[in-house]
C-alpha cells in the first residue's frame, strides 16, 4: 500500500487522474508492469487493470449493487442481462476479499461506507490489480475506516496494488506501506512509517515546520451564550432531521459537535442561524429568543458563521476579496451611507484585515476565486471572526483547507476562546475536534447521544458513539 | 506588443465586434440565397440608416426604446434572471402613461411630462414585480410566468382601448384619446420625429449604472445572482431581492413604453413598440452585462431596424432580413468559443492577431448569463 500524501492542491488527485487517463499527461512516461504504457483514456486504464474509486461516487442509486458493478461490462443473453450470473459473480467476488455486501440491495439505500465498497468491487470485477484510491476515508466513521484498511491489507496480500492519496497523516502512519509526499506539483520525498514520523511528514508537505497540536490552556467557561432547547427541524422531506437536541455553549468554550455528516449537524446549524425553521424548541443567545428570527437578525445580534462549503455559502468567487469581506455588513456604515456603498471604506476594511489575519493576496481587488482555497477560507474566517461575535458558529472551518492555513484557523479559534467568545464547531473530522474542543456533543441520526467532558473525550468512544453505539 | 492591449481589449470588445461581423456575414449569406447582391443590399441599409435625409434621427428613434428595454434586461441578468416580459412590462407602462397622458388636463409641462413618465414606470415596476413575487414565493420560473403576463397585457391593452374604458369614443379604430401637448415629449430636432426621449436613454444608462455598481442593491442583486444560497446565508432577503429586481427591470421597461407613446405615437394603440422587447435581449446579450455597453449595443440594432425599410425598397430584400442578422449575432455571442475558433483559424494563416486563449472566450465576469 503505497500511500500519496499531500496538502489540497498539491497536485496528488492529478497525478492519479492522469494514471487512470482521465488527465493527459504533458510530457513524461507512465510504466506499468515495467512496460511504459498509453493511456489515452479510463477505458484503457481499465483494459491495463488500473482502477479508481473517486472522492464522489460514480453509483447510480436506483440500481441493486449488482447492476452497478458490472455495469458497461454486462454479461448478456442475446440482449437480455443475465443478472443471475451478475449477482453471482458479484457475490463470489466480494467472498474472496471480505468484502460483504448484499448484491441484491439498491445503492440509495446502502451507507456511504458499503457505497466504497460497491466502488471497490466495481474497480476489481474489471480485473483492477492497481487500485487508486482518493482519499477514501473523508466520508467515513472512524470504524468503518477501519475495515477499509482490512479490506485494503487483504488486497494488497493477495498481490494488488493500492494507492491511497491522503491529506491525514494518522492514517498514513498506521496503515502505509510506502509513503511518497508531494508538494505543489512536486514529488519532495518517499518514504516508509519506520523511517518517518509525523512532524517531518508535515514538514514535508507544508515545506516548513508545523505545530500539529493546538496548543490551549484550560477553558474558562462564563454565561451561557447559546441555549438551544429541545430543538426540532425537518429536513426538506418532512423528517425530522434534528429530534429534540439540547446544546449549551458558554463564553469562553468551544463545544464541538462530532457526528458523521448527514447525522442532522447541518440541520442544527440552519436552525441557529435562521436559514431553516425549528418545528419544536428553542433557541437562546443570551437572553434573546432567535428561534423564529431571520438570519440577518440572527447575525446582527452578535453571530459569526463559517459555513462548511465555502463554494456554496461561504464566499461569492467572482466578487473581489474586498467585496467578500463586508458580504454581511455591505449596507451598514461605514461601508454604506444610505444606500450609495462607500467602496473607499470597503477597501481600506480590506486592507486591514488582509494585514491582520494574513491572507494571503496581491490585492483587495484581485477577484475571490484567484486566490488559494486556503487564502479564501481565511477570508471567511477573517470576516466571521473580524466583526467580534458573542457566539461563532464553525462548521468544517479547516475542510479543504492546507495544513498551514488549518494552523492559523486553529489558533484563531482559540485565541478568541480565550477572549470570550463561544465557540460552535461542527466538523467531520475527529482530530479537528479532540484537539480543540472543551466539551464535545455526538449526534447521531438527529440526536445528541452524548456530551463528553474533559479526559471522557477519546477518540475510541466518540468514533464508537458517532457510528451509533449506545453510550 | 500590442499583446496586452488586444487583450485587455477582447474579451470586452472584440467578442461583440466580431459576433455582429459574423452577424452580418450570415445576413449577406441570407441575401445571396434570396439572389439579391449583399453589397447592395448592406450599402441600402447603411444609407437608409445614416446618411439619408432624416436617416440618422430615425435610427435614434429607433435607438431609444432598445436603450430601456436592453437596461432593463440587463438589470435581470445581474441577478440571474431572464425578465423576457419586457414586452407586457412597456405595454403596462404605455398604458398606465397615456391615462395620465390624455386624462390629466391643466398641468404645466414640467409637471406633467414626469408625472406622465412616473406612471409609466410605476406600471412597469407593478407588471414586473409579479413574476418576481410568484417566483419568491412558489418558485415558478420567471421566464415562464413573463412570457404569460406578455400575453395577459397585450389582451388587458387590447380590451382597454378596442372599445373598453381607455378607448376614444369619436374613433372607429382602436386606440386612446391622443396624448396632450402638455404631457408629450419635446422633439428636439425641428423637421425630425426625435424627441427628448434621447436624452432620457442617455441619461439611464449612468443612473443604472451608477444604481448597479455603487449602490447597496446593486451589490445585493449581484450577490444573489452569483451565489443565492451564499446572499441568504449572510443575511440578505433572496425573495425581497427578486422582487426588487423585476420591480426594476420591469419599471424601466415601463419607461419604454411611456416614452414611445408620449414621444413617438402621441396615442396609444394595441400595437405599440411591437417586437421590440425580444430584439432587446439582443441588445443586453451583446451588451454583455455591462450598462454602458448598452448604448453602441442598443444603436446597432435601432440602425438595423431604420435602415431596412430603405433597402427593402431599394433592392427587395425583405426587412425580415434583419432579423436574421439579429438571430446570428445573438448565437455568436451566446458561443464564443465558436467565434474564437474561426477567427483563430483566420490568425493562423495571416499574422498572428492576439487573440488568446483566455482573452477573447472569457465570459466577462459580469455576465450573468449561463
Amino acid at each position: 500500500m503505497h500511500a500519496l500524501l499531500g496538502e489540497n492542491g498539491a497536485g496528488k488527485t492529478t497525478l492519479m487522474n492522469v494514471v487512470y487517463g482521465l488527465t493527459h499527461a504533458d510530457e513524461g512516461e507512465i510504466r506499468f508492469d515495467g512496460r511504459p504504457v498509453q493511456v489515452g483514456g479510463p477505458l484503457d486504464a481499465i483494459r491495463l487493470g488500473i482502477g479508481m474509486v473517486h472522492q464522489h461516487f460514480m453509483l447510480i442509486p436506483p440500481l441493486t449493487v449488482a447492476e452497478n458493478v458490472v455495469l458497461g461490462h454486462e454479461t448478456a443473453e442475446r440482449g437480455v442481462m443475465d443478472l443471475q450470473r451478475a449477482r453471482r459473480d458479484v457475490s463470489e467476488l466480494a467472498a474472496r476479499y471480505g468484502l460483504e455486501v448484499d448484491p441484491g440491495a439498491r445503492v440509495a439505500d446502502l451507507s456511504v461506507g458499503i457505497q466504497q465498497r460497491v466502488e471497490i468491487l466495481k474497480a476489481l470485477y474489471r480485473g483492477a490489480r492497481l487500485l487508486v484510491l482518493d482519499e477514501p476515508t473523508a466520508v467515513l466513521t472512524p470504524p468503518e475506516a477501519e475495515r477499509l484498511f482490512e479490506v485494503v491489507h487483504q488486497l494488497t496480500g493477495s498481490g494488488s496494488a493500492v494507492i491511497f492519496i491522503t491529506h491525514k497523516l494518522a492514517e498514513v502512519m498506521a496503515v502505509a506501506d510506502r509513503i511518497t509526499v508531494m508538494r505543489r506539483g512536486n514529488v519532495v520525498a518517499t518514504t516508509s512509517p519506520a523511517e518517518s514520523s509525523p512532524p517531518e511528514l508535515a514538514r514535508l508537505m507544508v515545506g516548513r515546520p508545523v505545530l500539529l497540536r493546538v496548543e490551549k490552556g484550560a477553558a474558562h467557561p462564563g454565561e451561557p451564550v447559546l441555549e438551544v432547547e429541545q430543538l426540532t427541524v425537518e429536513d426538506d422531506r418532512h423528517q425530522a432531521a434534528v429530534d429534540g437536541v439540547s446544546l449549551e455553549v458558554r463564553a469562553g468554550e468551544i463545544v464541538g459537535v462530532a457526528g458523521v455528516e448527514g447525522n442532522g449537524q447541518d440541520h442544527l446549524i440552519e436552525a441557529i442561524l435562521g436559514l431553516r425553521h425549528a418545528r419544536e424548541g428553542r433557541i437562546l443567545l443570551g437572553a434573546r429568543d432567535i428561534t423564529h428570527d431571520g438570519t440577518r437578525r440572527v447575525l446582527m445580534a452578535g453571530v459569526g458563521h463559517i459555513p462548511a462549503d465555502r463554494h456554496s455559502m461561504g464566499v461569492i468567487a467572482d466578487l473581489t476579496v474586498a467585496d467578500n469581506l463586508v458580504l454581511s455588513d455591505y449596507d451598514r456604515p461605514p461601508f454604506a451611507r444610505g444606500i450609495v456603498r462607500q467602496l473607499a471604506a470597503v477597501l481600506e476594511h480590506a486592507k486591514r484585515v488582509i494585514r491582520a489575519f494574513d491572507i494571503r493576496a496581491e490585492s483587495p481587488e484581485q477577484p475571490l476565486a484567484s486566490l488559494s482555497g486556503g487564502n479564501q477560507q481565511k477570508v471567511v474566517v477573517a470576516r466571521e471572526l473580524d466583526s467580534d461575535p458573542r457566539l461563532l458558529v464553525a462548521s468544517q472551518p479547516t475542510r479543504g483547507v492546507d495544513v498551514g492555513s488549518i494552523e492559523f484557523i486553529h489558533q484563531q479559534l482559540v485565541r478568541r476562546r480565550d477572549a470570550g467568545m463561544a465557540v460552535l464547531l461542527v466538523s467531520s473530522e475527529l482530530d479537528e475536534i479532540l484537539s480543540l474542543s472543551d466539551r464535545v456533543a455526538v449526534m447521531y441520526r438527529g440526536r445528541v447521544v452524548a456530551v463528553l467532558e474533559g479526559d471522557q473525550i477519546d477518540s475510541d468512544r466518540i468514533g464508537l458513539l458517532m457510528a451509533g453505539a449506545a453510550a | 506588443m500590442n499583446g496586452t492591449l488586444a487583450r485587455s481589449l477582447s474579451g470586452r470588445f472584440l467578442l461583440p465586434l466580431f459576433s455582429v461581423l459574423l452577424g452580418l456575414v450570415a445576413g449577406a449569406v441570407a441575401i445571396l440565397l434570396v439572389g439579391a447582391n449583399p453589397l447592395d443590399a448592406y450599402t441600402a441599409l447603411f444609407q437608409g440608416a445614416f446618411t439619408n435625409r432624416n436617416g440618422f434621427t430615425e435610427t435614434l428613434v429607433a435607438t431609444i426604446p432598445y436603450v430601456f428595454l436592453g437596461l432593463s434586461v440587463l438589470i435581470g441578468f445581474r441577478a440571474g434572471l431572464f425578465n423576457i416580459g419586457g414586452q407586457g412590462q412597456l405595454l403596462l407602462g404605455g398604458i398606465f402613461s397615456a391615462f395620465i397622458g390624455y386624462r390629466v388636463a391643466g398641468l404645466p409641462a414640467v409637471l406633467h411630462v414626469p408625472l406622465a413618465l412616473l406612471a409609466g414606470m410605476l406600471g412597469g415596476f407593478l407588471w414586473g414585480a409579479i413574476p418576481g413575487i410568484l417566483k419568491a414565493r412558489t418558485g415558478a420560473h420567471e421566464v415562464i410566468t413573463t412570457i404569460m403576463l406578455n400575453y395577459i397585457a397585450a389582451g388587458l391593452l387590447d380590451f382597454l382601448v378596442n372599445r373598453g374604458p381607455m378607448s376614444d369614443p369619436h374613433r372607429a379604430i382602436p386606440q386612446t384619446p391622443a396624448i396632450l401637448h402638455s404631457a408629450s415629449l419635446p422633439i428636439i430636432v425641428p423637421g425630425s420625429r426625435l424627441h427628448l426621449g434621447l436624452f432620457l436613454a442617455i441619461l439611464a444608462v449612468p443612473v443604472i449604472w451608477f444604481l448597479l455598481e455603487r449602490t447597496t442593491i446593486g451589490f445585493r442583486i449581484r450577490v444573489v445572482g452569483l451565489n443565492a444560497e451564499a446572499a441568504r446565508a449572510s443575511g440578505m432577503s433572496v425573495a425581497g431581492t427578486m422582487v426588487t429586481v423585476m420591480g426594476i427591470s420591469g419599471a424601466v421597461a415601463g419607461l419604454a413604453g411611456a416614452v414611445e407613446v408620449l414621444g413617438v405615437s402621441g396615442v396609444l394603440t394595441p400595437s405599440l413598440a411591437s417586437g421590440l422587447a425580444f430584439d432587446a435581449i439582443a441588445v443586453a446579450l451583446l451588451a454583455g452585462g455591462n450598462p454602458i455597453a448598452i448604448l453602441p449595443s442598443a444603436l446597432l440594432f435601432g440602425a438595423l431596424r431604420s435602415g431596412s425599410s430603405f433597402m427593402q425598397l431599394q433592392t427587395q430584400v425583405s426587412t425580415d432580413l434583419i432579423s436574421v442578422v439579429q438571430a446570428a449575432v445573438i448565437v455568436f455571442v451566446a458561443a464564443p468559443m465558436l467565434v474564437r475558433f474561426i477567427f483563430r483559424l483566420r490568425a493562423g494563416r495571416a499574422a498572428p492577431v492576439s487573440i488568446t486563449k483566455g482573452g477573447l472566450g472569457q465570459t466577462p465576469p459580469e455576465e450573468g448569463v449561463a
